[in-house]
């Protein structure tokens, strides 16, 4: 069975590789390739949205849709991580088992979270200037609050912020971006137009809706990871019991 | 040798894939997937790579400046995500398996019933 699974694998991959390498031959070569698009974008992001960081211009403004698409695969994950793995353990009666239990740990852990919350707060709030954005920045801050989850005690942690609220905040994340989506369409245009006022460059608030979607992609992100780590470091409880 | 980053990509996808339907164990076969789906990131980079180019952020770079595609960039990081987000729901499906079955063997799982 293995060794027919195995056979028929490598004569796919085989007559795959050779159509793999007859596609690049045609590609432009290696170096100098580059779409007509980036040109655009290229002229477009400072000049006309006045956000110097090309990317992000595509991740919030060009391609404002695919990016809300992107967050909802992100919410249909973490909502279905929590449906395989929340109902496994039932009443919740078992404590959690830390996994720190060293307070030299415990105490490094409290120490590093605040500067990689302000790290990730950073990276969110200047994704428009310099490299960065949402979801960058969102795991950073996801990381900052894993970082107290494990370091510090879990139970007194679920209490401070339950799951349910950051089933919440993962919500408002992902419903702002759909809300600014709609500012475009009352304003007469298109949806996820960038219609806010454009600023001035180099400034935190300038860009129109480019910070505003970043925002909320950050918000989102940064709950859906830290439920989703929430999740995996929960299967902790059942091992004792 | 342009060819070559090419090839790099191609060779990343092949040998997850390798991993994939050899794979033992699900971890190990989530982590296989993992490096497949990583091939994907070092195409779109090598489409977009352009010798003598900067990177596209114009803080203290006139327009025009010559840079990498920035459109292939932003791909890459719808990508990521969703990368990350298949990688969770796998493993959290890996979790139930072995809760449910004792084991997380692909071939011995194939052989379970209900």
């Amino acid at each position: 069975m293995r060794a027919l699974r195995l056979g028929l694998f490598l004569a796919g991959a085989a007559g795959l590789a050779g159509l793999l390498a007859w596609a690049f031959v045609d590609l432009p070569a290696f170096g100098e390739g580059r779409s007509v698009y980036a040109s655009v974008v290229d002229r477009v992001a400072l000049p006309e949205r006045k956000a110097p960081n090309a990317v992000t211009t595509v991740v919030f403004d060009v391609r404002g849709l695919d990016t809300l698409l992107e967050e909802a695969i992100l919410f249909a994950a973490a909502a279905g991580v929590a449906m395989l793995l929340r109902d496994a353990h039932e009443g919740e009666t078992a404590a959690r088992r830390d996994a720190v239990r060293s307070d030299a740990v415990r105490a490094l852990g409290m120490l590093l979270a605040p500067f990689a919350l302000v790290l990730g707060l950073y990276t969110i709030a200047h994704g428009h200037l310099t490299p960065g954005g949402g979801f960058q920045g969102g795991v950073v801050v996801a990381a900052a609050v894993v970082l107290v989850y494990v370091a510090g005690r879990g139970d007194a942690f679920d209490r401070i912020a339950p799951t349910s609220a950051w089933d919440a905040v993962e919500g408002a994340g992902v419903g702002a971006f759909v809300v600014v989506g709609l500012c475009g369409l009352t304003a007469g245009g298109q949806y996820l137009e960038n219609v806010f006022p454009l600023g001035v460059r180099g400034a935190l608030a300038a860009a129109g809706t480019i910070p505003v979607l970043s925002w909320s992609a950050g918000i989102a992100v940064a709950a859906a990871f830290v439920l989703l780590f929430r999740e995996f470091l929960d299967q902790l409880r059942d091992e004792e019991s | 040798m342009t060819l070559l980053p090419f090839l790099l990509a191609a060779w990343l996808f092949l040998v997850g894939l390798y991993g994939v339907v050899t794979s033992r164990n699900l971890v190990h076969l989530v982590v296989c997937l993992s490096v497949a789906q990583s091939s994907t990131y070092v195409l779109l980079l090598v489409v977009g790579y352009r010798r003598a180019a900067t990177a596209p952020i114009f803080k203290d770079l006139p327009v025009g400046t010559r840079t990498v595609d920035p459109v292939v960039q932003a791909l890459t990081l719808t990508d990521v995500v969703v990368a990350v987000a298949v990688s969770a729901l796998l493993l959290a499906l890996a979790l139930q398996a072995q809760k449910r079955h004792g084991t997380l063997d692909p071939d011995e799982l194939a052989e379970v019933r209900g």
